[in-house]
């Protein structure tokens, strides 16, 4: 095979505009970059302006010192930085150089369904040695991505950002402007991974529970309770363990395509406030990132303006995007640190003062365990049933501040302004809209979360694809997540998030859709409501304009990402007028958590879990918006 | 089988081809397809037929048309058949000093070909120098299985047996009903039902369990029992309970599919099954200590 390797001048040639900050980015990387990788994957240079071009290609790219033939867009891993303009008609034309069919996905992006993308949903797919043009009118703005939806391909390298300006001001300021895209490289083929998890679906989990760890249980909890919890399980035949299917025995994980070892590093002067634009590239990983020494202002999620949170730590799940402020003051290093949800990996980059530094690497955090809430069952249940007490088995549920996140918010004093302003508008909107009538009685900005009570399963078990049910399922928007709860950290809560402004569509959805989560670690299936996408005749039927509910129920043991195209969901988590906007939701263990979708864009669309190998089993389902 | 699928998508693809010309307007939406079974993560290579049907399409309309699984590629490859092969037990069992018989060897294969639901299974185990009478012990399973209770598989299919004792070959072949699966507390289990060309009905049930010193350091705990309705004397079975095994196999994942170990094996024999070995004049209780690779792919 031949691989073409791409120099640095024909890199340079392709690039259409350079930003200022992105041409000093280029400068600081140009060195370490050129002698870690083949490639470059550190640079932030963007394609701008009317038309851009986009070439798939296999390239080689080396890790670590480890070098293998990887799918890439531009020749970059990550491709290349895509910077458009909100109101702009944009052209992107993408050939397809590689022996096979391929795709470009563009993630969070309202689009006609036919340049969204998708292989067998939206269009046929860019046949080997085609161009395909994508063309729509930018209607939105903020941070997202692209990506293949073609197969593995994602995974072996082709992701990238992608950048929209508004047109009105932000309403936050920044000096500087990174994007920190997480991702996960393995140098196995997406196949070997998932086939190798179809033969034992604990194959890459080397953080099981062995005879060390149950002595020190023993130790901890006494004899008799350590057996009983541990036959608990076993007769259960689930694993406590089971965080990441794929863990960091294969992956490395990558922050702008380089390794912990490559560092990648941003500069920063005194006094700047610093915007990241954190998306996660991963096809499998979940990352806890947290800057120690800094505190993070979320000020978007998946693209779209929320009214600041200030954080230590955020849980990603793949496929979203937070942007986030910080404002570095000391003259040292800041190590980015994004720890694998497994607990298994990491990856970090660090915010310098000065080129050549490099931070602390923080103590790495043990893997935690689920507990009988991860399985959805009632607390009295866990109890009887020898549930361990140690901190992991413990969820905090932290008290929800009805007056909302006002009181968390530090620095930034336009943010706190331009939320005040929100608020009040959004309050009077507000009232002209009809309510849930008496529960907000007594509290006006927050609304009642659908599954805020647990609600007990029906008798459809889901078939033999599906592994357990979740007897009672809640929701669990206001918990921190597995492995976060006793940190001391403020992370990120579902039930932060407020939207800036109102959405214009207030309504009340008027039809509720209740889709199960379901799947089968032992077999390494996934499904929704126990059928995988092949075993589904009938697509997921949406009327155009309505505005619905949908309801994921999670009956699995594990958190997942569930991805919509085409429309927003709209995260139900009680704040009323302001619901959050996001793209891709994560659903934890035993979770009931809501949406409301407002059924604007008819077509076909691709609804899925974004676990790269759980969609590729079957997690995936078309939603079709009609008329009928 | 692959060439049957291939002419069978071509025929897919021609007759919605067909409905495309007939509608004209690029839509094929009543075609029910099945999807390509032959799937792998690698995205799927495209054919001529779907360039065509490509070239119509309509997207600008505000229902674009959605074109069936058998048109375009599916988005996804979920019913993508993989071949499984374990080699649970491949193993050298050394003559105990003392004690009479051999040196000898032993295997237990199986795997599987197929997807989620319906799988080829293949099982095979042997031995030299057995318990029994036998020089040679073969055995060898071909059945069809289905994933029908969230943790088990039907299985339906024949097995062939030979021994060799003295030079001279006995066959005989049997019809086999089992199941196979997990059962709770996290044990394999597997139950076989075999009746004889003669319609002499026998049994085996098989448990296994991994318990794990660390990660990659693991004791295996097997046990094995056979039995028998009717005495088939030229097989050394007697009738009802035939013999336990119970096998203690540590082992060392260097890879999770490639893992030496050691052990030992404890095998009995019982009622008229023990009589008969020791008449062949074997040992009706054997204790060996095994050495071997436990591989899967």
């Amino acid at each position: 095979m031949k691989y073409e390797l791409l120099s640095r001048h024909s890199l340079l040639n392709r690039v259409v505009a350079l930003s200022l900050l992105a041409a000093v980015e280029l400068l600081v990387h140009a060195a370490d970059a050129l002698t870690n990788t083949t490639l470059d994957p550190s640079s932030q240079t963007a394609l701008s302006g009317d038309v851009i071009d986009l070439t798939i290609s296999e390239q080689l790219f080396s890790l670590d010192g480890r070098t293998a033939p990887a799918l890439t867009i531009n020749g970059m891993i990550p491709g290349p930085v895509i910077r458009l303009k909100e109101g702009q008609q944009a052209t992107l034309r993408v050939t397809n150089r590689l022996k096979e069919r391929s795709s470009i996905h563009w993630h969070g992006l309202l689009l006609p369904p036919a340049v969204d993308g998708v292989p067998g949903v939206s269009f046929a797919g860019i046949e080997a040695g085609t161009t395909f043009t994508y063309q729509f009118p930018v209607r939105q703005s903020g941070t997202y991505w692209f990506h293949s939806h073609s197969g593995g391909q994602e995974m072996q390298g082709m992701y990238a950002p992608m950048i929209i300006d508004p047109i009105e001001p932000e309403p936050f300021q920044y000096e500087r402007d990174y994007v920190v895209m997480l991702s996960d490289w393995s140098f196995e083929s997406p196949e070997t991974l998932l086939s190798n998890l179809k033969k034992q679906g604990g194959y890459y989990n080397f953080q099981k529970r062995a005879a060390g760890e149950f002595f020190a249980d023993v130790k901890r909890i006494g004899l008799w309770p350590a057996i009983q919890n541990y036959l608990m399980w076993d007769q259960m035949r689930m694993d406590p363990t089971d965080f990441a299917d794929v863990t960091g025995y294969t992956f490395t994980y990558l922050m702008n395509g380089l390794s912990p070892v490559g560092n990648w590093t941003g500069l920063f002067r005194h006094g700047d406030r610093v915007r990241l634009r954190l998306i996660n590239a991963a096809s499998m990983t979940f990352f806890d990132l947290r800057i120690p020494g800094l505190k993070m202002t979320v000020v978007q999620a998946d693209g779209q303006n929320v009214q600041p949170v200030v954080v230590d730590e955020l849980r990603m799940g793949v496929a979203e995007t937070y942007d986030v402020i910080v404002e570095p003051v000391e003259d040292r290093a800041y190590t980015i640190f994004a720890e694998t949800m497994d607990r298994s990996g990491y990856t970090r980059g660090t915010l310098v003062p000065r080129p050549g530094m490099s931070g602390e690497i923080p103590d790495r955090r043990t893997r935690p365990l689920r507990t009988m809430e991860d399985m959805g069952m009632s607390m009295e249940e866990g109890m009887d049933m020898g549930d361990m007490k140690d901190p992991h088995a413990h969820t905090t549920i932290p008290a929800m501040d009805p007056s909302g996140n006002t009181a968390n918010v530090k620095g930034g004093d336009a943010n706190q302004k331009s939320q005040h302003t929100e608020h009040g508008s959004g309050l009077q909107h507000r009232q002209d809209m009809p309510d849930i009538p008496a529960v907000d009685a007594g509290e006006p900005r927050r609304s009642k979360i659908p599954g805020a009570e647990p609600v007990k399963h029906g008798p459809d078990d889901h078939g033999p694809g599906n592994q357990m049910v979740a007897e009672f399922s809640q929701n669990r928007m206001g918990e921190p997540g597995r492995g976060l709860e006793s940190s001391g950290r403020r992370v990120l809560l579902y039930t932060d998030l407020r939207s800036l402004a109102p959405y214009p569509d207030q309504r009340e959805p008027e039809r509720e859709i209740e889709i199960h989560l379901t799947g089968h670690m032992e077999r390494y299936m996934w499904s929704f409501d126990g059928k995988k996408y092949s075993e589904a005749r009938e697509p997921i039927h949406i009327r155009y304009g309505e505005r619905v509910r949908l309801t994921f129920v999670n009956d699995t043991m594990m958190e997942h990402p569930l991805h919509l195209h085409g429309m927003w969901m709209h995260l139900e988590n009680g704040t009323r007028a302001y619901l959050p906007r996001k793209h891709t939701v994560i659903v934890k263990p035993a979770e009931r958590l809501s949406v409301a979708v407002t059924a604007d864009a008819p077509g076909h669309w691709a609804f899925h879990c974004h676990l790269l190998l759980h969609m590729e089993a079957g997690m995936f389902r078309v939603v079709e918006v009609s008329e009928q | 089988m692959n060439g049957t699928g291939a002419s069978l998508r071509f025929s897919v693809s021609l007759f919605a081809m067909t409905l495309t010309l007939l509608s004209g307007e690029g839509m094929a939406t009543t075609v029910i397809a099945g999807q390509s079974s032959s799937g792998s993560l690698k995205a799927p290579i495209a054919s001529t037929e779907i360039e065509k049907v490509e070239d119509g399409k309509a997207a600008a309309g505000v229902f674009p048309p959605f074109a069936s699984p058998g048109v375009w590629p599916p988005p996804v490859h979920d019913q993508a058949h993989r071949l499984f092969t374990l080699v649970d037990v491949l193993e050298y069992r050394p003559r105990i000093g003392g004690s009479q018989g051999n040196d000898d060897y032993r295997w237990d294969v199986e795997g599987w070909y197929g997807g989620d639901y319906n799988r080829l299974w293949f099982k095979s185990e042997g031995q030299r120098d057995t318990a029994f009478k036998a020089d040679y012990d073969v055995d060898f399973q071909l059945l069809y299985g289905r994933f029908i209770q969230k943790y088990y598989d039907l299985q339906m299919g024949g097995r062939v047996e030979t021994q060799s004792f003295k030079g001279s070959n006995v066959t005989r072949s049997l019809g086999v009903i089992g199941i196979e699966g997990l059962v709770p507390y996290n044990y394999e289990f597997e139950s076989s039902l075999f009746i004889d060309q003669n319609g002499a009905l026998s049994a085996r049930l098989s448990f296994n369990k991994d318990m794990l010193l660390t990660q990659r350091l693991i004791v295996q705990t097997r046990f094995e029992t056979n039995a028998a309705v009717q005495r088939v004397e030229k097989f050394s079975t007697g009738s009802g309970l035939n013999n336990l095994e119970l096998g203690f196999r540590l082992r060392y994942e260097i890879r999770r599919g490639f893992a030496p170990y050691v052990g030992i094996s404890l095998d009995r024999s019982f009622g008229e099954t023990a009589t008969l070995v020791r008449e062949e004049g074997g040992n009706p209780s054997q204790i060996r200590f095994v050495a071997g690779v436990r591989m899967w792919f």
